[in-house]
């Protein structure tokens, strides 16, 4: 009983809550870093240094007028913000944070399910999300948010292609789709993939970047040209629920590659003995470690760079990425074969 | 998709009809200036080399020519402006072709009252004229977009704040008033004192103040 | 077999609707600059006409300007081209005194030419920032508004004001400088000159700045002097036009500096020809501070100014292009008898239509950020 009911929930539970604050200091770190890039200090005001700013952000995100525009389609306007966060979330259910661990004497894995094919089920989950996109620009009835919403159809679709391949190299180094045996299997070599898969790491990073809408890939809210993009006229908290899943996909992207790329929960140079000593700090926080870092050159990129436009775009991914993941995927394959 | 909607003029709101002039300002008001001074140039100042290669090609094209000030001012009679404005442009001795501005000046109790003005550059000779057209109320100029395309929008906004029409204009309509102004601001017996917000609200209250205000002054 | 799917009589062939999507961009919109409309015919994502519609920031300086007093209008340029108050304070100035004949001392003109090119690097600072934050690069818009901080730090400093500055008068100076500006102006040139290396390393070998910037909005230099395009985006298109060397006025004949001129017309070339201006500003600003004349600051000016009857047109080189002054006066009231400005902005908008016909929407912003407009001198 236990076993079957009480600690999914719970799990669950500490999940979803762990998620929610973690965009919400997420959105905090991003306004911080980019600041601290451009010699400000970022917000200050909200509790010490601005740590606060979440809740009061929350909070006015809460009780801000709901506005719906006049001619939109109701059902799908309201529908949509839920239809890109629901994924979102979702995904986080087969992501390992560490391995099995003893909490509170009940032996349990750090996730909240292992299914054989994680990995398919992440890519088929969360692009998804993208119909939430199309439809909140389609039933806003307006001419912006529409031009965003195909810009970003064409994009995720785009750039989905490019990111599965890598994936497909991926599965074929581990043999495996369960996101718990691929780590499994870096430690069996004492190896991250990163160093063996360079090329699908970097392919991987940048369609991340160009699927969760991040600069310089930020077409579809690109402020100065589309006055917002696809959310233009949406606020209050179905604006929140959209912002929420665009740093929810965000820190999805983060933890998947550290599961694929850069051995999960496990301590650097799982290999090396003499490292031994790094055991000590938890499976877990070598996790949220690798992520973290990971989401921070996501914010530091965007202090960066310029914008891509449209047309680029499409070439950077269609011209350069796709073929590049197809042969990386060839190579791979050879290589797994031969060796 | 919908089908996209007719651009919407840029200002919605009709604008009140401005006050006619009070005759009782207009008599106050001092003595216009019949016109420019166009003082003609001094004897011993060498003419610029174009004019007379001008004079010779379009005779009669420029009707006086005026310095002030180290700028030379050509008068042209309204139909000869495209012709001398054509030639100063290709000729090789004169290459104006940068027109760096059009404009009007009003002088009311004139015939011709208005002036249009063209300033004339030459880049690669590094020189300036000034064309000069004379223009009664209700005439229409020839449009030099043909010559300058730079013209375009100068002759938009003559015509926007004098009323002068050109006639080859290719959108002759108003560019910085709103499209359903009436008057040109720019005219010298255009009214500097409109109704104001408070006549359409309340013209009774508004009476009074104007005659308060009439009293004040004449105390 | 029999199709599941009969087709009737009335179905009609499949036809695939191409409207053209007409698009607001502005008035309210975050990259137009200010009160700028413009109406897209889009096709696709491609833009296939543009209306520029403008007007809405319209004061009426010009008209206001004949019922003020020659003295009182210098306060009217402030508000035109607000980012570079300066400039337009003392083109109007010089065109007074043109009219009247003043002397100006040699003093002030240097001084004037320091403020003047004080005021290029300020309004090129913001030029800079709010383009490169319109192509998406939104950290160099706060380092060169902190380095223009600087710049209002020094006009502050000389005559009280930070944006609005009417810091000329006809005839000469309200002030002279203060004691030790001239080493504080010295100290922010060095800072200027290595900031540009920070913005260069920033964008101008950045691969995707490049491909935002290069080939878009192409114009020759026929094409341009035509339009009546001026300034840095004429020089971009290879002409060589500059009211500082073809007219020089205020002290700019005694020193020495080079136009940058580029060569494609394009929005990279008006990019690099402005940063080549940052150079070139800070060379003239030294240059006028080594050579500072001792003298007055104030020319011997009639206590009423009332220049004779007469009209002139004036030009000088404002960060944007040429700013000219055509002047009526008719010798007898104390305002003049019509006050017309050549904006530069006005005429470097008008060829916008021109420059984003055939590009993507994501152009259209960056050519607005390109040809450096403020509305508050296209619409005066």
């Amino acid at each position: 009983m236990i076993e079957t009911l009480v600690v999914p929930l719970v799990k669950i539970a500490v999940l979803l809550v762990g998620i929610l604050t973690a965009v919400a200091y997420l959105v905090l770190l991003e306004r911080k870093v980019q600041a601290w890039v451009q010699v400000r200090l970022g917000p200050m005001r909200v509790g010490p240094h601005g740590l606060l700013q979440p809740v009061a952000d929350v909070i006015k995100l809460i009780i801000k007028e709901d506005i719906t525009p006049a001619r939109a389609d109701r059902w799908v306007y309201t529908l949509a913000p839920i239809i890109v966060l629901v994924p979102a979330l979702v995904v986080f259910a087969v992501i390992p944070f560490g391995p099995e661990t003893n909490v509170f004497g009940i032996r349990m894995p750090l996730h909240v399910a292992d299914i054989n094919v994680g990995l398919l089920y992440i890519v088929s989950i969360a692009s998804l999300g993208i119909y939430g996109t199309i439809l909140g620009g389609w039933a806003s009835n307006s001419k912006y948010p529409l031009l965003a919403s195909l810009r970003a159809s064409a994009q995720l679709v785009s750039y989905e292609v490019a990111v599965t391949m890598t994936l497909v190299s991926m599965i074929l180094m581990a043999g495996s789709l369960s996101m718990v045996e691929i780590v499994e299997s870096q430690q069996a070599r004492g190896l991250w993939f990163v160093f063996a898969q360079p090329l699908a790491f970097f392919i991987y990073f940048v369609g991340g970047l160009a699927e969760t809408n991040r600069a310089p890939f930020d077409l579809p809210e690109a402020e100065q040209e589309l006055t917002g993009g696809f959310h233009t006229e949406y606020s209050g908290i179905r604006f929140a629920l959209f912002f929420l899943a665009e740093y929810a996909n965000m820190i999805v992207i983060a933890a998947v590659a550290t599961t694929l790329f850069f051995g999960g929960w496990l301590r650097p140079f799982p290999s090396v003995a003499a490292l031994g000593l790094l055991d000590i700090v938890p499976g877990w926080i070598w996790f949220l470690l690798k992520t973290f870092v990971l989401l921070y050159v996501f914010l530091w990129v965007r202090a960066t760079l310029p914008r891509y436009r449209y047309d680029q775009l499409m070439r950077l991914g269609w011209k350069v990425l796709i073929p590049l993941a197809i042969a990386n995927v060839i190579v791979t394959a050879i290589a797994v074969v031969v060796l | 998709m919908e089908p996209a909607e007719p651009p919407v003029p840029p200002s919605a709101l009709p604008k009140p009809a401005p006050k006619p002039p009070a005759p009782k300002a207009e008599a106050k008001a001092p003595p216009a200036p019949p016109g420019p001074p166009d003082q003609a140039p001094p004897d011993d100042l060498a003419r610029p080399d174009y004019l007379a290669p001008l004079e010779q090609a379009c005779p009669g094209g420029v009707s006086q020519v005026s310095y002030w000030v180290g700028d030379w001012t050509l008068i042209v009679p309204r139909d000869r402006l495209v012709e001398v404005a054509t030639w100063l442009r290709d000729t090789p001795e004169s290459r104006f072709d940068f027109c760096s501005d059009l404009t009007a000046v009003d002088w009311p109790p004139r015939a011709e009252r208005f002036d249009l003005v063209y300033c004339l550059y030459s880049v690669p000779h590094r020189r300036r004229v000034r064309l000069k057209v004379r223009l009664k109320d209700g005439e229409a100029a020839p449009s030099v977009t043909g010559i300058w395309p730079a013209a375009n929008w100068f002759e938009r906004e003559v015509f926007d704040m004098f009323g002068i029409r050109f006639d080859g204009h290719p959108d002759l309509r108003r560019i910085l008033m709103p499209d359903d102004w009436q008057g040109h601001p720019q005219r010298k017996d255009y009214p500097l004192e409109g109704p104001g917000e408070l006549l359409l609200e309340d013209p009774l209250e508004w009476l009074k103040l104007r005659n308060a205000a009439r009293e004040a002054e004449f105390e | 077999m029999t199709d599941p799917h009969p087709v009737t009589a009335t179905r009609t062939p499949v036809q695939f609707d191409t409207d053209e999507l007409v698009i607001n961009m502005g008035p309210q919109h975050p990259s137009t600059h200010g009160v700028l409309r413009l109406i897209l015919r889009l096709d696709g994502e491609r833009v296939v006409d543009a209306d520029v519609v403008i007007g809405y920031l319209h004061r009426g300086i010009e008209k206001l300007s004949e019922s003020r007093d020659w003295t009182q209008i210098v306060l009217l340029t402030d508000r035109m081209d607000y980012v570079a108050a300066a400039t337009n304070n003392l083109g109007y100035c010089e065109t007074v005194e043109k009219l009247m004949g003043l002397e100006v001392p040699r003093r002030a003109q240097y001084i004037r030419t320091v403020l003047a090119e004080l005021q290029r690097l300020a309004s090129h600072l913001v030029w800079l920032g709010t383009h490169a934050m319109d192509i998406g690069a939104v950290t160099v818009f706060l380092y060169c508004l902190r380095e223009r901080e600087l710049v209002l730090d020094l006009f502050e400093e000389y005559c009280g004001a930070r944006l609005t500055y009417n810091s000329r008068r006809v005839g000469g100076l309200p002030a002279d400088l203060p004691v030790g500006w001239d080493r504080k102006v010295r100290e922010f040139c060095d800072i200027v000159d290595q900031k540009i290396v920070d913005y260069e390393q920033l964008l101008t070998q950045n691969r995707i700045w490049l491909e935002r910037t290069r080939d878009i909005g192409v114009i020759s230099g026929a094409d341009a002097i035509a339009m009546g395009f001026c300034g840095p985006p004429l020089r971009a298109s290879g002409v060589m036009r500059d009211v500082r060397k073809d007219e020089p006025y205020a002290a700019y004949e005694e020193f020495a500096f080079d136009i940058p001129v580029g060569a494609a017309g394009d929005t990279y070339d008006r990019y690099l020809v402005r940063l080549e201006e940052f150079k070139q500003s800070t060379r003239i600003i030294r240059q006028a501070l080594d050579g500072m004349p001792e003298g007055p600051v104030m020319g011997k000016v009639p206590r009423l100014i009332k220049p004779p009857a007469g009209e002139t047109y004036h030009a000088i080189e404002s960060p944007k292009g040429e700013i000219g002054f055509f002047i009526a006066s008719d010798g007898k009231s104390l305002s003049p008898y019509r006050f017309r400005v050549r904006p530069p902005s006005f005429c470097n908008l008008q060829v916008l239509p021109k420059l984003v016909r055939g590009h993507l929407v994501a152009d259209v912003v960056a050519l607005i950020g390109t040809i450096d407009i403020v509305l508050g001198e296209v619409d005066r």
